[in-house]
């Protein structure tokens, strides 16, 4: 088991994947350095949120997945 | 999505609610848009969508609501999304559908991009989005 990195909306485009395994535990810095410097500079914007095991974290940067675990990068919605 | 269906439902699950009030949502037959794609993030998409019900089930006074958004890649003139709210009266079921739909728009876990001229597009979020959303707070 691993920590499975979803990339969703726009951020998708950005990975060139939907996905990405990367080896447990994985904290913000583990996360910017994982997902290539483009996503990761979304990443640093205010507007991109980020959730960890379904929960959207008040504070991204105290992230800290756990194997099994799913991290979604979640940029602005763009509405229904 | 068959919305007529879906507000004939609501109908016969309501009968003594003194109105029904709705909002389709559709993809628009023109500006070029060839196809739409909604995506979302199932983990937090639907729960978001239940605590919008809940919110506004405790906000007005309702008999039944119905909300239904869909997602994968819509043509031109297809339903995108639908709110159904039946009330007592009408002004809860107007109000509801309307508070619905704010919130859909702005604060719900969607993502879409259209295609024109073979090319897919991103959508941004509005402005207008999150001054609708204001309106309720």
């Amino acid at each position: 088991m691993a920590v499975t990195i979803l990339f969703l909306g726009p951020l998708r485009d950005l990975a060139g994947a939907e996905t990405l395994e990367v080896e447990a535990p994985l904290d913000w810095s583990g996360l910017l350095g994982s997902v290539g410097e483009e996503v990761a500079d979304q990443l640093q914007q205010e507007r991109v949120n980020v959730a960890c095991a379904g929960r959207v974290l008040a504070d991204k940067t105290a992230l800290k997945a756990k194997d099994g675990d799913e991290v979604a990068l979640l940029p602005p919605v763009s509405g229904g | 999505m068959d919305p007529g269906a879906e507000l004939e439902a609501l109908t016969a699950a309501t009968p003594d609610a003194g109105g029904i009030a709705s909002f389709v949502g559709k993809v628009r037959a023109s500006g070029g848009v060839e196809a739409l794609e909604l995506s979302h993030y199932e983990p937090l998409t639907l729960p978001g969508m239940q605590e919008l019900a809940a919110q506004a089930e405790q906000r007005f006074a309702l008999m039944g609501l119905t909300m239904i958004h869909r997602i994968g890649t819509m043509g031109p003139g297809d339903p995108i999304v639908l709110v159904g709210a039946a009330a007592r009266h009408r002004r809860d079921a107007i109000l509801a559908v309307d508070f619905c739909m704010d919130h859909l728009k702005s604060a719900a876990w969607f993502w879409k991009r259209e295609k024109r001229g073979g090319e897919w597009h991103w959508i941004e979020p509005r402005i207008e989005d999150h001054a609708d959303l204001a309106r309720w707070s």
